[in-house]
């Protein structure tokens, strides 16, 4: 029941960001500009008639032949109504989408990731730096032109002695 | 005037307290943490990117190298999301070995924490204790799975074989020993002056700043917050047995302790309610031809058979086009699966909600303030698994 319900608080006070709703395998998903994120996430979170407090999950997917190339998907749970909703919204390559870690810290280390691993930037968050993967790495490797195997593979392995750089 | 002197000392990568290559960056203020910062990521072996190239039951076995400690809960919320992916439905008798398999799968992963745990903090006695009890949990899984850490033996549409003969009984003798050994390994620590000492009050984390953290598992309910997955979502059957969700108040090291011990008799009570309750009938969907492949019999018998192994083996299948989201209560915490399907034999995107991951952004927020001797208890409390965070 609050499921619907998030649909149609959103519409009614987001008439502009509310892109589409779709429901699948009982699943909620909704599609939010991404210019309004911040103002929906704290709306959802804390509206009393929906109270998503727990980021559950803050996931990139890549697109390629999409444009916007990227989506991003917040998945939300509320421990006072006990259900999920899933947020969706999408960002171009370059673009970037502004933070929630100061709505949930939750999404500080889960951002982090997505950036680590898509390369979306998001704005103001307090230490976007990679978190998976060496501070020198190139490249995003869970985009869809990233090669499985890694760029260099089959290349002879290069030696760098720390006073040679 | 004043000079701050704050010292910065590097733990891990090798430390035999972090349960693997976790480093730290302590920042000193005399014996008092003032800032902490985890690097993770030494053992990225980039799963989710592996997945895309491979088909869904191939991807399973990437799925034993997250939580090593407990792979059959890991093989378990992959196939349950994609099962509902394809919408099938698993037959009861494949559900209560799920449920079986995954509680002593969790009463393993418990008894190694409590064991490393204690050992961490000096109290080395608990470790032989729990290691031998562990030892018959691994016994009886490996009877079934035939493997001790990576069974992949969980399967997309149900199980990879029957159960043999001997699996019940060794499951209902282990039953009833249990609780007695629980309660062994609880004289040994709950009223331990010491154990006490070093544990209570250490890392408090409230309720509301577990859930600001996104922390779930024994974490979240030790600060008193009712949140378990089986509750909160049932999943294969958990709805028909009778466990209770043990909660603790302070959030302390302690608090996180007795919720595990706790935890760990609830879920001898659900195995054996499953072994005693286990119904008869197939072990994997009969309804998913193209999902479940044919029976060894059946392949020696007929070619049609012999054709569909090989297909469902090479090629996989095609679910329908869309996104799910399931997830479970693993021994850490909510694991979850987020797949989207673009139609082909491969996930497009698999993405793993890893507890462990998640609960370790907290650790900084326990520790800040700490004496840099309670660092250890702290990790040790929330229980990592280092395959799990770095994927």
């Amino acid at each position: 029941m609050a499921k619907c319900m998030a649909g149609d608080l959103l519409k009614e006070t987001f008439p502009e960001a509310v892109r589409d709703i779709e429901e699948f395998r009982r699943e909620t998903s909704i599609t939010i500009d991404a210019g309004k994120i911040r103002e929906v996430m704290t709306f959802l979170k804390e509206n009393e008639k929906l109270c998503y407090d727990l980021l559950l999950d803050l996931a990139g997917v890549d697109f390629d032949d999409r444009s916007p190339r990227f989506m991003i998907a917040y998945l939300l749970h509320s421990t006072k109504f006990n259900n999920k909703l899933r947020i969706k919204t999408t960002v171009a390559e370059g673009a970037s989408l502004d933070t929630v870690s100061d709505i949930w810290i939750a999404a500080d280390w889960m951002e982090r990731e997505v950036y680590d691993l898509f390369g979306i930037i998001f704005n103001n968050h307090p230490y976007l730096r990679r978190i998976l993967l060496p501070e020198d790495f190139v490249g995003h490797p869970l985009r869809k032109d990233f090669p499985v195997k890694g760029p260099d593979f089959g290349q002879p392995l290069q030696v760098c002695l720390e006073e040679e750089r | 005037m004043v000079e701050s002197r704050y010292m910065t000392i590097n733990m891990g990568p090798q430390h035999p307290a972090t349960h693997g290559v976790l480093r730290l960056l302590l920042e000193l203020d005399g014996e008092i943490i003032v800032k902490a910062e985890p690097h993770i990521g030494y053992l990225h072996r980039g799963i989710e990117k592996l997945s895309e190239s491979m088909t869904y039951p191939q991807a399973l076995t990437l799925t034993d190298r997250l939580d090593y400690t407990s792979a059959l809960s890991n093989n378990l919320a992959y196939c349950l999301a994609v099962e509902k992916l394809l919408d099938i439905k698993i037959p009861k008798r494949a559900q209560y070995l799920r449920v079986l398999m995954a509680e002593l799968q969790r009463i393993a992963a418990h008894l190694l924490w409590v064991a490393t745990h204690a050992l961490d903090l000096g109290a080395m006695t608990l470790l032989f204790y729990a290691f031998r009890e562990r030892e018959t949990i691994l016994e009886i899984l490996e009877l079934a799975t035939g493997a001790r850490l990576t069974p992949s033996f969980i399967r997309i549409g149900g199980l990879a074989s029957d159960i043999p003969a001997t699996f019940l009984p060794r499951v209902k003798a282990f039953v009833e020993d249990f609780p007695r050994r629980v309660d062994d390994y609880e004289t040994l620590l709950t009223e331990n002056i010491i154990w006490k000492k070093r544990t209570t009050n250490i890392a408090p984390m409230s309720a509301e700043e577990c859930i600001q953290y996104g922390v779930t598992g024994p974490v979240l309910r030790a600060s008193g917050v009712c949140y378990d997955v089986r509750k909160a979502y049932p999943y294969s059957s958990y709805e028909d047995f009778d466990f209770e969700i043990p909660l603790g108040s302070h959030g302390d090291v302690y608090d996180r302790y007795l919720v595990r011990m706790k935890e760990m008799r609830q879920s001898n009570r659900i195995v054996k309610q499953a072994a005693e309750k286990l119904p008869d009938g197939p072990f994997a969907a009969v309804d998913a031809p193209l999902v479940v492949p044919p029976a060894k019999e059946e392949v020696g018998r007929d070619i049609a058979a012999l054709i569909r192994h090989f297909k469902i083996m090479q090629e996989g299948f095609r679910p329908p086009c869309g996104e799910v989201y399931a997830s479970i209560e693993s021994s850490k915490g909510e694991l979850g699966f987020y797949l989207i399907s673009d139609g082909t034999n491969k996930p497009f995107r698999m993405r793993i909600r890893p507890p462990s991951f998640i609960n370790l952004a907290a650790l900084p927020k326990m520790i800040e303030g700490q004496m840099v001797a309670d660092v250890v208890a702290a990790i040790g409390s929330i229980d990592i698994v280092l395959g799990e965070i770095d994927r």
